[in-house]
């Protein structure tokens, strides 16, 4: 067994903050007894002079235009899933540490990911695009990695009696255990685990209580540890709010990148793609605006759900400022990983790629294949269709290349008549009948033509060229 | 002193007027050989845009292209259609042997969407051949598209009036159609290599098959009497 364990040490903050590119000044603060305290604060707030632990009225006299955020613990247990979700790329076994970690056993999935080293910089750079930032540590038992990663220990473990030694100068401070028992620890002196561990065990146990015993076992991977494993949802919902209100499009784009890598998490986790997303924005008292990603075949890939949300983006104009923005994937649908070739040859996945962004900018019907349909009447014996048309196409050698796309009354007298006639008749029983005799004529030009004579009215169209 | 001429001339630096460029970049054969001897390679240059000029739509230039089609619809890649004039009919094409699956058709709204549309085309890469029927051609839109076509390494073909054969254009290959008897007149106007001063007559399968004409009639007079 090897697990990761990841520790959001600034999670409260960020769930405030990530939306935004450049961060203002921001203290998140808790009311502890009768005072309301700063318990985080980031690096802009930080160089003001605000510090952790201080009075909120203080800290807002010391930085001008500080913004004040009481905690969210929703929001964070919110984040704290999001994130779980995300983690499922890497391991199907994401185990949540509440309030502000996650624990991965990643001992299974290490060649998938090729190597730890690689698993590692993937993972530190996914939560950094995600606008998070984690201690990460590695150790054989989850409670001894969660312990590290804690402490700020960012190190690969593989042994034991190498985690022991490190666990040893750990403060007993970091363990999960009630004030009470943390502060009679200090008071007999035992200041570290290790501390901790060379008192007598029964007299520990008796003194401090069996769990204090049990969690050091655990994390010295010396009991066994029983983790519930993280379920993902049946749907994929994720909502951002923004720091301040947005009104240009595309500088939602920087918004909607941090979500997108959370929906990718959760496709893999689900063996799953999308074909549709929404991007719900959401405005102060005025209907959302949702806007649709359409893809030629369902996908998981982020990076291609980001190119086609940025031309999105592009294009649309917004009715009024947007504070949170929601992305939604109604729809899952099943998609298998695919294989990477071997030769980096993916003309194919280019080809879709290229649909879908010619649909956004031109309109979605604007872009189509063509394919034929069972009718005589040449008008209907085709049809536009969005999806790949069918391989079973009917020939017909006597047809013109180019259809006009309603017939032309022919005024030219001069025309030849080259070959014919071709009597078609149908379409009485659905009112678009035609009783027509359709000759190859050609004009002076030399150009040849598809024109028929409607034998009720006796007039001659045009309705092809022989191109 | 002719053995010393010909090493002179072996000179990799010495290019001949009457020759045509010898290219490494493949061609795609037209699939009418009369046509592929004077093109450099031996047929449509890919990775380059061609220029087919014509006076009116409908003289056979779907027809000359269609081999090449085909041939390229049994390929991956799209066949894309921009903002084609009429509608490209669907059991013509089948007839001709272009798989129809592959084939792609955008109808932009404005001429800017498409131009836009054919340069996106061509740069991705991921269409074997791009037909576009484009207006308002000036020498920057067309060197963008050339460019793109190069970047892609896809066939752009760029069908425009014959009134622009006198523009300067960066396209690789210009054709000007005319129609003859069973076939089309081609005027190479530009090529890589040197020029060539005589159009060439391609014969052509006759387009709406053999059957003749029961009626007699030769002219259609009977229209609006």
């Amino acid at each position: 067994m090897l697990w990761l364990a990841l520790h959001f040490h600034a999670l409260s903050l960020e769930v405030f903050s990530r939306g935004a590119a450049v961060p203002d000044p921001l203290a998140v603060v808790e009311k502890q007894g009768s005072r309301t305290r700063v318990i985080a604060c980031n690096e802009a707030a930080a160089a003001c002079g605000v510090r952790v632990g201080m009075a909120a009225p203080a800290a807002q006299a010391l930085a001008d235009g500080l913004i004040v955020r009481r905690r969210d613990p929703s929001a964070e247990r919110e984040s704290l899933a999001g994130l779980a979700v995300w983690a499922g790329r890497f391991t199907p076994s994401v185990s949540l540490s509440p309030p502000d970690g996650l624990l991965l056993e990643i001992s299974t999935c290490l060649s998938l990911h090729r190597g730890l080293a690689n698993l590692l910089k993937q993972a530190r750079s996914g939560i950094g695009e995600m606008g998070y930032a984690a201690a990460m540590a590695c150790a054989p038992s989850s409670h001894g990695a969660w312990l590290l990663a804690k402490a700020g220990i960012e190190k690969v473990i593989r042994e034991r009696a190498r985690l022991e030694q490190i666990l040893a100068a750990l403060p007993v401070a970091l363990l999960h255990q009630p004030p009470a028992v943390l502060e009679s620890l200090e008071r007999v002196g035992a200041k570290t685990l290790g501390e901790c561990l060379r008192l007598p065990r029964g007299g520990v146990a008796r003194r401090f209580g069996q769990t204090l015993v049990d969690e050091l076992d655990r994390a010295l991977g010396r009991l066994p540890e029983a983790r519930a494993f993280f379920a993902p949802p049946p749907s994929f919902e994720r909502s951002l709010e923004l720091p301040a209100p947005v009104q240009d499009a595309e500088a939602l784009q920087f918004a909607a990148r941090r979500l997108l890598p959370e929906l990718e998490g959760y496709l893999m986790l689900r063996q799953a793609g999308v074909q549709e997303l929404e991007l719900v924005c959401c405005h102060e008292r005025r209907a959302d605006t949702v806007l649709k990603l359409g893809f030629a075949k369902p996908s998981r890939d982020a990076a291609r759900m980001q190119l086609l949300l940025r031309e999105t983006l592009g294009r649309t104009r917004l009715p009024a400022a947007v504070h949170t923005i929601i992305l939604r994937a109604p729809l899952v649908l099943p998609l298998s990983a695919s294989c990477g070739d071997l030769f980096q040859k993916s003309s194919e996945a280019d080809g879709d790629l290229l649909l879908e962004r010619l649909r956004i900018r031109l309109g979605k019907d604007a872009v189509y294949g063509i394919e034929t349909a069972a009718d005589h009447r040449p008008e209907n014996a085709w049809r536009p269709c969005q999806e790949q048309a069918s391989a079973m196409a009917t020939a017909n050698r006597h047809r013109p290349l180019w259809l006009l796309p309603k017939p032309l009354p022919c005024h030219d007298g001069r025309l030849k008549l080259k070959a014919g006639p071709e009597r078609i008749e149908s379409g009485w029983w659905d009112g678009g009948d035609a009783t027509r005799d359709y000759y190859v004529a050609e004009d002076k030009n030399g150009a040849r033509l598809w024109v028929f004579c409607d034998r009720i009215s006796g007039e001659w169209f045009v309705h092809g060229v022989f191109a | 002193m002719s053995a010393s001429l010909e090493s002179v001339l072996q000179h990799p630096g010495i290019w001949r007027g009457n020759q045509r460029a010898q290219t490494a970049e493949d061609a795609l054969p037209t699939g009418f050989a009369t046509l592929d001897e004077l093109l450099p390679g031996g047929g449509w240059p890919r990775g380059a845009l061609t220029e087919v000029l014509l006076s009116r739509q409908g003289i056979g230039e779907l027809r000359l292209l269609m081999p090449t089609l085909a041939r390229l619809s049994e390929a991956d890649g799209w066949l894309a259609w921009v903002a084609p004039p009429y509608v490209p009919y669907a059991a013509a094409l089948a007839a001709v042997g272009v798989r129809l699956e592959r084939l792609v058709v955008a109808k932009p709204q404005s001429e800017a969407d498409a131009w836009w549309t054919a340069e996106q085309a061509l740069r991705s890469g991921a269409c074997g051949a791009l037909l576009a029927w484009l207006r308002a051609a000036d020498e920057r839109r067309m060197r963008r598209l050339q460019l793109a076509a190069e970047t892609g390494h896809t066939w752009g073909v760029l069908f425009r009036h014959a009134r622009a054969a006198q523009d300067r254009s960066p396209a690789a290959l210009r054709l000007l159609l005319e129609p003859s008897r069973d076939g089309l007149a081609v005027t190479i106007l530009k090529r890589r290599g040197g020029p060539v001063s005589k159009p060439v007559f391609v014969a052509m399968p006759q387009a709406g098959g053999a059957r003749r004409a029961r009626r007699a009639a030769p002219a259609l007079s009977v229209v609006n009497a």
